[in-house]
């Protein structure tokens, strides 16, 4: 890691989000900074295709170099990654990523609760992990690992949120660091680490 | 909350007792396994999880079972069993006879795939497929060949995805659930176990399918697992990998050339 890194307090951003997530995506990404001293990680639920056609369309609505995730990728600030459909995401202590065709979680592969909870024993205080759209609860278990082990936890407000269920079902676990709406998530990760 | 530490004591018995290496295998995907074994056997302490491993060898093969990923199908990606169709078995027809090596098979979804592949382009008569793995439970699975019923309707769709024309389930028999793949799909199967972290080279192949084992690996062991593939390959052999997994960081990948996109290389010499 480099050095001025060392002193920030979050290196990386974990983003989940289901159905009604990527429309907020969509929004969001055009409107951050082209230089960001954090990482941005993205879980999202998604049928199988065999072409990594939303990496593409994703690399088209933001500054920032944006990649699908091969296995044991490192994790750089700055860049955008997206977790692969048909992967569990799992990151390493030396700030690579792994990946695993384990039993799907919560009917999901890749599933929030493994990418939050393998983040948040790595990351620990210095994670941020948000909760978006979607209409299952699958990330609640893992907000609440990132909660104990010292990161930040924001969640979508439902009432922003196409598919209100899954942030909403978080929400009831645990008290949340932030709820916010599409330009809540854009300042605040604009202003992260300053 | 179970420490890194105690994680690595635990596999450190594993390799004194039993002779298993997990010492560089993926530590996040490792240390998942390993807690959800916890919960599922209801250990009320680490310490009992760790002396029942090292004390009942019918228990460290329920870990070994547990901890490694045991998930597979038949013709997962099917483009990529397309390519294999129309580029790789044209050119391996050529030869008088054909040896394939899947490592780290599994319960063998994808060994069965090849051998349909094999039979339908004529060349499984004169084909050998070793089908390894560590765990020699899952190779019990493999000798069997007999699988869920209720996957055959996604393996299917797979198939004929992956070019397939033929009714897939003439390549079964359903009974009670179960569907046990055509004994003449077995016949060319050789089963054995065969460990990447300690066992060598042991013969030469002219196409080595190994998907989504290297990601159970850190990147030493991934550098050494693809030497091993580099001198089990002949010259002109193919080596598949998982379509997240590259050679792309390997000292091999001078010797070798992808074909298209997918994750096939072909070794120049």
């Amino acid at each position: 890691m480099e050095e001025n890194n060392v002193k920030n307090r979050y290196k990386a951003i974990v983003i989940g989000g289901s159905a009604g997530s990527l429309s907020v995506l969509f929004e969001v990404f055009p409107a951050l900074k082209p230089v960001l001293d954090v990482a941005i990680i993205l879980v999202l639920h998604r049928k199988y295709s065999g072409d990594s056609s939303l990496s593409d369309l994703l690399s088209t609505k933001t500054f920032l170099p944006t990649k699908e995730i091969d296995d044991k990728d490192p994790i750089l600030p700055g860049h955008v990654y997206l977790a692969p459909a048909d992967y569990h995401l799992l990151i390493e202590k030396n700030h690579f990523f792994s990946l695993d065709i384990s039993e799907k979680i919560n009917y999901s592969r890749p599933s929030l609760d493994v990418t939050f909870e393998s983040a948040a024993d790595t990351f620990g205080s210095s994670l941020v992990a948000m909760l978006l759209s979607g209409s299952n609860n699958d990330g609640t278990a893992g907000l609440k690992a990132v909660k104990d082990a010292g990161g930040f936890i924001i969640a979508q407000n439902p009432e922003s949120a196409q598919m209100p269920y899954m942030p909403q079902s978080a929400i009831n676990k645990m008290d949340m660091d932030l709820i916010l709406d599409s330009r809540g998530i854009i300042d605040f990760i604009n202003t992260i680490n300053q | 909350m179970i420490e890194d530490e105690e994680i690595d004591l635990l596999l450190n018995d594993v390799f004194e007792i039993y002779g298993y290496d997990f010492a560089n295998y993926s530590k996040a995907s490792l240390k998942r396994r390993i807690i959800r074994l916890f919960a599922l056997d209801k250990f009320p302490s680490f310490a009992e999880l760790r002396y029942r491993v090292r004390t009942e060898e019918d228990y460290l093969k329920r870990f070994i079972e547990e901890i490694t990923v045991n998930v597979t199908e038949m013709f997962r990606d099917p483009a990529f069993y397309k390519v294999l169709r129309t580029e790789v078995l044209p050119i391996l027809g050529t030869k008088p006879f054909i040896r394939i090596w899947h490592a780290g098979c599994s319960t063998g979804e994808e060994v069965f795939s090849m051998a349909i592949l094999l039979q339908e382009a004529n060349l499984l008569k004169k084909s050998l497929l070793y089908a390894t793995d560590l765990n020699p439970s899952v190779l019990e699975k493999v000798r069997k060949g007999i699988f869920p019923l209720h996957q055959m309707k996604q393996y299917s769709e797979s198939y004929i995805a992956s070019g397939g024309v033929k009714d897939f389930s003439t390549y079964y028999t359903a009974n009670y659930g179960q569907a046990k793949l055509n004994e003449d799909l077995s016949e060319k199967i050789i089963i054995s176990t065969h460990n990447l972290v300690s066992d060598s080279s042991f013969n030469e192949f002219d196409l080595i399918l190994c998907r989504n084992v290297l990601i159970y690996f850190d990147k030493d062991l991934q550098e050494r697992a693809l030497k091993l593939f580099d001198e089990s390959l002949g010259a002109l052999g193919y080596l598949a990998l998982g379509s997240k997994e590259t050679l792309k960081f390997s000292t091999i990948q001078s010797r070798y050339k992808q074909l298209d996109k997918e994750k096939i290389w072909k070794k120049t010499m």
